[in-house]
């Protein structure tokens, strides 16, 4: 599909200027950040970088033009063997052109529709071997082939050793890496972590195990202020590439300190990456990725899904990059969105659905910063009705969010509001039956499918 | 007998004269040279005791004199002019946060050689995770004027672009790690970098700096705890300088002897050192040094001295202790001392010192007008807005490439 390059701003008061110079020519393939042009005004020179990829179909503004208007169209993006579109076919605009409204720029918030194109595809080619392995092998397979890979890996956390980890994630390491690159710590979450934020900054790439993410509360200035923020900080001399990864959210009859869902927490902090697998495919890929990274990582596991078993492709080295959702199941009436176990509510509720004749697509977010948007706004243009499921609290959750970007980037598109399933506003109860009343349920998934049906 | 509290209190306050009679102040030269592999359970007398190299009469007496032996007079009338050099450009950037031209500014009057002396031992590729009162760490690296002032100013030349507070200077070529504002974190990340060195081998060592109040911060004793465990070439120095903002000393070390003596329990040795004596400081910081880096693990140094001027400028110290503390500071001030010494040697005199003075001044002066010339507070030139968007990732993500050109760059 086309995209048009639009003329851009230099300030906010310009309105039209010159384009000095092309960097570019018809036929070349460019890639996102590659400068495209010189703009000029009276008062600056910019150099103009494109944003999406593609291969450039046709200039259409010729270099040296003086007085070109902001957001006219100057150039024409193609994707590999894709005709030019005459210039007037080329409306409409994606989304993901430059002039396309965000959230963070609620001037440039258009009501209009704007057809958008999902980034989701397959993983893995048709016909690659599969193999069964649980999400726990899947992590442990994902450390043990990156730490194969680089010497510059390592593992630590409490009990990651000698005890092979709480859950066993780290069974075998200790055997094969030795005790350099698998470190038992002391019960200090602020201490381990802060030495393991050192030690990225000092050239390695750790990776810290918290027993659980509710002990890394005692970590989170480390995690933030320190890991997510010094680059920035230091004017980009020291990134911090390092992977926090433990369980995060409820298990079962542990209680309020220790079932806390932290993906909104983490996800709202510029500087991470956040990652919250369901799938023991998504758990290694995602992981290897997470290890490449230059960034510091946060993946959320879950105890319950540890041993669940999945088919994972049975390739040398499988990644899967961030910002790209998995849609699990296709369907045209409501598009459920979730991401970690609020997955299994998801599919479970998904399938109740289709007894009663209503077609859900189930979308999986995978990774929830950076959160791949396009996907969910393809599937509601579709679908024209979503509901989103997590465990975590409801002020602030993920699903709050995604509903404001769906009324800000699909609101025509919309038959119904958008419904958030959350856990409830509590801490966990201890009790059996009250735990699982104040988690989401797979009834309440379907009551809010049906509700935003009209069913 | 009924429970009782106690809550510490400071010798004097503001309508009182200074009382340093509790201060111990033992000879110059009195304590021997520790070997490298010194343990905790030898190092009592350094942890409670103070090294001191120069005596009244600025005389270099003693074992630790021996051991900078070496260091010529171009050496100390280097340290010297580094000392000056930190006190000029103090005064100055004081002067220019109460014209306006930047919103804050810390001096470290007082405290001059504990880190132009320690800087001056450490090795290229070393790295100290200092706190906020050791720009001496930066003069003694020769870290550029135009970059440390442009960093206060906020202008073009700050290498941060304008994304940090003034004085958290971040300068890794140096050897000087960014400073964080939440006290303590960096104290364990330097144990945690003195960690990568040894599992890299590659020869160099972590320098972590805290003030004697943040030594009360959880991160301080994960680190003591943490350097014990790995045993890293970690050098942790300690500035008690006797206030935190107005918190006096006696509330972070509580019943402890003294902060050296914290980490004997942690089974690392310390030592306490006079932080006004930079003839202590550079012996000991070679000691320390080399120690971490030869594999013997981490040591701690307290380095015991006085902070002259308000904690920053937004304080003003005549709320909570006698205006004329500082003069009755029993270790004395630090240029004066090496300077007495100097002339002792007969390698300076109070005419060269004046000139010194008066020169270092000027080109601090000339500096300062240069730089700014790229923009005050009073004057500002603003840093292009699209800095807002670099350094948050590795790489520059495209949702914020695309923010950043409907901002219009």
């Amino acid at each position: 599909m086309a995209t048009e390059v639009l003329m851009p701003a230099l300030s906010p008061t310009m309105e039209e200027g010159t384009l000095a110079k092309w960097l570019v020519k018809e036929g070349d393939t460019v890639k996102s950040g590659q400068i495209l042009a010189e703009i000029e005004t009276d008062k600056a020179t910019m150099e103009f970088e494109a944003v999406d990829e593609g291969t450039v179909g046709k200039l259409l503004v010729a270099e040296g033009t003086a007085g070109v208007k902001v957001n006219t169209p100057i150039a024409v993006l193609v994707e590999e063997g894709e005709a030019v579109p005459t210039a007037a076919a080329a409306a409409p605009a994606p989304v993901v052109a430059a002039a396309a409204p965000v959230a963070a720029a609620p001037a440039a918030v258009a009501a209009a529709p704007v057809a958008v194109v999902s980034k989701a595809s397959p993983d893995w080619a048709a016909g690659t071997p599969m193999k069964t392995m649980t999400v726990r092998e899947a992590l442990r397979e994902a450390m043990a082939e990156e730490m194969r890979g680089n010497p510059n890996v390592f593992l630590m956390g409490e009990e990651v050793g000698e005890y092979q980890g709480a859950y066993k994630i780290s069974q075998g390491l200790l055997d094969e890496f030795g005790p350099k690159r698998v470190i038992d710590t002391p019960i200090t979450e602020i201490g381990f972590t802060g030495l393991a934020v050192g030690a990225a900054w000092g050239g390695l790439n750790p990776i810290v195990e918290f027993m659980t993410f509710n002990f890394a509360m005692q970590a989170i200035d480390h995690i933030i202020n320190s890991a997510a923020k010094t680059n920035y900080m230091s004017g980009g001399q020291v990134p911090c590439p390092i992977v926090f990864r433990g369980a995060n959210g409820a298990a079962a009859r542990v209680a309020a300190q220790h079932s806390q869902d932290y993906a909104a927490w983490y996800a709202a902090i510029p500087g991470l990456r956040v990652v919250m697998p369901y799938s023991a495919s998504d758990a290694k890929g995602l992981l290897k990725q997470a290890i490449r990274d230059p960034n510091p990582v946060v993946f959320l596991e879950n105890e319950i899904l540890y041993g669940q078993s999945f088919e994972v492709p049975d390739l040398p080295d499988f990644t899967i990059p961030f910002g790209k959702a998995r849609i699990w199941r296709e369907g045209s009436d409501v598009t459920i969105v979730s991401f970690g176990i609020g997955m299994r509510y998801a599919l479970e509720a998904a399938d109740l659905l289709a007894k009663d004749g209503i077609s859900a697509e189930v979308i999986d977010l995978r990774t929830l910063r950076p959160i791949d948007y396009d996907t969910v706004l393809a599937s509601v243009q579709k679908t024209n009705r979503c509901v989103t499921v997590e465990e975590g609290f409801p002020v602030g959750s993920i699903g709050d969010h995604l509903a404001s970007t769906i009324m800000q980037r699909a609101f025509d598109y919309l038959d119904a509001p958008v419904v958030t399933c959350t856990g409830k506003d509590v801490p966990m109860p201890y009790a059996a039956n009250l735990e699982k009343l104040a988690l989401v349920t797979t009834a309440e998934v379907v009551a809010a499918v049906k509700s935003v049906c009209y069913r | 007998m009924t429970a009782k509290l106690a809550f510490p209190h400071p010798p004097a306050r503001p309508d009182q004269s200074p009382d340093f009679s509790n201060i111990v102040v033992p000879l110059a030269g009195s304590l021997p040279v520790p070997p490298l592999d010194l343990e905790a359970r030898d190092a009592r007398p350094f942890a409670i005791g103070l090294i001191r190299v120069l005596d009244d009469e600025g005389r270099a007496v003693g074992p630790w004199a021996d051991c900078i032996g070496d260091l010529s007079d171009d050496d100390l009338r280097l340290g010297l002019r580094d000392m000056l050099q930190m006190r000029a450009v103090d005064r100055r950037m004081l002067n220019a946060q109460r014209q306006g031209k930047t919103s804050f500014y810390l001096q470290c009057t007082g405290e001059e050689a504990i880190g132009c002396g320690f800087q001056r031992q450490l090795e290229k590729g070393d790295m100290n995770f200092p706190t906020y009162r050791q720009q001496t760490l930066l003069i003694a690296a020769d870290y550029p004027l135009e970059a440390l002032m442009g960093q206060l100013y906020s202008n073009d030349l700050d290498p941060l672009q304008g994304r940090q507070l003034p004085i958290m200077h971040s300068a890794r070529d140096y050897g000087f790690f960014s400073i964080s504002g939440n006290l303590g974190t960096q104290y364990v990340q330097a144990v945690g970098w003195a960690m990568a060195c040894a599992l890299r081998g590659n020869g160099k060592i972590a320098a972590g700096w805290i003030g004697d109040g943040a030594t009360a911060s959880n991160d301080f004793h994960s680190a003591l705890l943490s350097a014990s465990v790995y045993l890293p070439p970690v050098v942790l120095n300690v500035v008690n300088n006797q206030w935190a903002i107005s918190t006096y000393t006696g509330v972070a070390v509580g019943k402890s002897e003294t902060y050296a003596a914290r980490a004997l329990g942690y089974g690392i040795p310390a030592l306490r050192v006079d932080g006004n004596d930079y003839l202590a400081v550079a012996a000991v910081s070679r000691w320390a040094i080399r120690r971490a880096r030869q594999g013997h693990g981490p040591v701690l140094i307290e380095w015991f001295t006085y902070r002259a001027a308000a904690h920053s400028t937004s304080d003003d110290p005549s709320a909570y202790r006698p205006k004329d503390e500082a003069r009755a500071w029993p270790l004395g001030d630090p240029v004066e001392r090496l300077k007495a010494h100097l002339i002792r040697r007969g390698a300076w005199s109070e005419e060269r010192h004046a000139q010194a003075e008066a020169e270092i001044l000027d080109e601090v002066r000339t500096v300062q007008k240069a730089v700014e010339t790229h923009g005050t507070f009073v004057d500002p030139k603003p840093i292009s807005p699209a800095e807002i968007f670099r350094g948050v990732y590795a790489d520059l993500p495209d949702h914020l490439r695309r923010q950043r050109q409907e901002m219009g760059f």
